[in-house]
């Protein structure tokens, strides 16, 4: 069925830290091999070796320089983005076969990839980016909330939340329950103005964006206090360092 | 968005076929027998190979007949189960006019109706979409639709008719030029609300998530040709409406008649096609997926 129910018993989704995330990808890198381990079809990837490597992944992140109109300095913003689990998915609508739906116990959006014909018009419909038509499946790949994980009494507890969020070594990922008002991920949104991405889309995106805290000056010429500490104690090696760097000088091309 | 042939010839050809079978479901011209056998055929042929030529853009397509399931909410369940039930129904009438000599009004009419809405929710699978500002205003569904009615009135014959249909098809054309160049714009969505930042500055893609290309490049930020795209309305235009009017008046001169009347009206139903094809291609790909923003593109 591709009509989205009218509510959903919980609102499971991410809040993703703008302020903490350092870009590292290790979310990316966790994310694609436990989806391609796990959950359906494994996310291709096509001349891995090649010239033109080119592959599924269902969390990217990107890189923006924001720079401020009063010429206060740039910020260098990493920006995850996989899937937001929106409450009113434009993706799920436009499905022919139903293979894309979105459940009424938790709200998360998943695609049966025994129905789906590779039409692509979800990937169309959604705003974000955040499906891709695997190139040798054939079929539609999403985040799926990584709901082979969350559930699985087969893991250890601590394990149970989505890769990404486990393995992010910022905590720049959150992992909660969006319908409760007293979860980690409302509590985070209500504190730091988590925001929806393109509003103006009428996605109603689960997913919360924390947004960076501003710099408040320029910091490039900042000296540490413990940096006089750090000055070199001798600047001519003495002892056997001495010895050394003397012999080394007199070998063959080490007066270079 | 990247113009995938398959679907391109899809709207093209079956655009005109339903054309076609919507004046003869009106009656507008009443062939029977062999006459009918043929007039039917072309207009089967157009509209069911555009179907098929579709069906090569899905990524499997031997799952196809699911497609059918999801009427209520998706256009391209509803384009589907129309596209069927007209062929249905013009099926039968085309019966009654090949081997009964009869033309079965009410049927023909029905029949001529869900041909004009199989067009209606082929446009609508485009308009649907605000993630594409360029498709997503009535002007997508006018060009379809006026399309679809003047190339079946040219094929037709219907030389006084189409003339002036086929002018409401240019101005229907050119309004959907004119409002899609400036959708993404007047939209409101940019950089800044892709990523929520644009409060705090001027936004700059700085480095891609990737550094290979992927598929949503491949898909949604296709700009190959975009920097041809004024020469090439003016060819679209030229073959899909003005080639075929002053081939039209042509074969309204006394002097010229018979085979010469034939080879022109021909001529002008292939100019039109081409063109056609032409501006088809050009409402792919010089449209604007908004995820081409996160890229720092268009
Ligand atoms: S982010 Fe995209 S794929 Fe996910 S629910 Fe929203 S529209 Fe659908
Ligand atoms: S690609 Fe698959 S999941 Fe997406 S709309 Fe088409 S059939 Fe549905
Ligand atoms: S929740 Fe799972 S599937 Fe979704 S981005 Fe995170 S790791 Fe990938």
């Amino acid at each position: 069925m591709t009509t989205l129910p009218t509510s959903t018993d919980r609102k499971l989704g991410l809040v993703i830290d703008l302020d903490t995330c350092v870009g590292c990808h290790a979310c990316v890198i966790s994310c694609k091999g436990w989806n391609t381990e796990n959950y359906g079809a494994p996310l291709a990837d096509t001349d891995a070796y090649g010239a033109n490597p080119s592959g599924t992944f269902l969390n990217r992140v990107h890189s923006y320089e924001v720079q401020p109109a009063n010429d206060a300095p740039a910020q260098l913003i990493h920006f995850p983005k996989s899937c937001l689990h929106c409450e009113d998915a434009p993706c799920v609508t436009v499905c022919p076969t139903g293979a894309s739906y979105k459940r009424v116990e938790d709200g998360i959006v998943l695609v049966n990839e025994a129905d789906c014909i590779g039409c692509g018009l979800c990937a169309w419909a959604c705003p974000y980016g955040a499906r891709e038509m695997d190139a040798v499946e054939k079929v539609m790949k999403k985040c799926t909330l990584c709901v082979d994980r969350i559930y699985n009494e087969n893991l250890p507890e601590e394990d149970r939340e989505p890769a990404c969020v486990r393995t992010c070594p910022a905590g720049a990922r959150h992992f909660g329950d969006f319908a409760d008002p007293d979860s980690n991920v409302s509590k985070l949104t209500a504190e730091r103005g988590g925001m929806d991405l393109m509003p103006e889309m009428g996605t109603k995106p689960v997913n919360k964006y924390l947004p960076p805290r501003p710099k408040d000056r320029d910091r490039s010429e900042d000296v540490d206090i413990l940096a006089p500490f750090l000055e070199p104690v001798a600047a001519e090696p003495t002892g056997f360092l001495g010895w050394l760097d003397k012999a080394l000088t007199t070998m063959p091309g080490g007066k270079s | 968005m990247h113009p995938a042939p398959s679907v391109i010839l899809f709207s093209t050809l079956s655009g005109l076929g339903f054309g076609l079978l919507a004046f003869l479901g009106l009656g507008v011209l009443q062939p029977t027998g062999m006459g009918a056998f043929i007039w039917f055929f072309i207009a089967y042929a157009l509209a069911v190979g555009g179907l098929i030529s579709s069906t090569f853009h899905l990524g499997r397509p031997e799952r196809a007949l699911k497609a059918f399931k999801q009427w209520r909410s998706s256009w391209l369940s509803r384009e589907g189960i129309c596209a069927v039930v007209a062929l249905l129904v013009m099926g039968l009438y085309a019966i009654g006019a090949i081997f009964l000599g009869t033309h079965w009004t009410v049927l023909g009419v029905v029949g001529a109706v869900l041909s004009v809405l199989t067009v209606f929710t082929t446009a609508m699978i485009y308009t649907q979409f605000k993630t594409v500002p360029r498709w997503h205003n009535i002007t997508t569904p006018a060009m379809f639709l006026s399309i679809c009615i003047a190339g079946g009135a040219l094929l037709a014959g219907q030389v006084t008719l189409a003339i002036p249909l086929l002018i409401l098809a240019a101005l229907a054309q050119l309004a959907h030029w004119v409002v899609g160049d400036k959708a993404l714009e007047a939209s409101g969505t940019d950089m800044g609300t892709a990523t929520g930042l644009g409060d705090r500055g001027t936004v700059r893609a700085f480095e891609p998530p990737h550094t290979g290309t992927n598929y949503l490049l491949k898909e949604f930020v296709y700009v190959i040709g975009r920097k041809h795209a004024a020469k090439l309305r003016i060819v679209a235009m030229g073959l899909m409406v003005v080639a075929p009017i002053v081939l039209l008046a042509l074969t309204q001169l006394a002097s010229v008649s018979g085979t010469a009347d034939h080879v022109l009206a021909a001529l002008a139903v292939i100019s039109h096609l081409v063109g056609v094809f032409a501006a088809r291609w050009l409402f792919f790909a010089q449209a604007e997926h908004v995820v081409g923003l996160y890229y720092g593109k268009r």
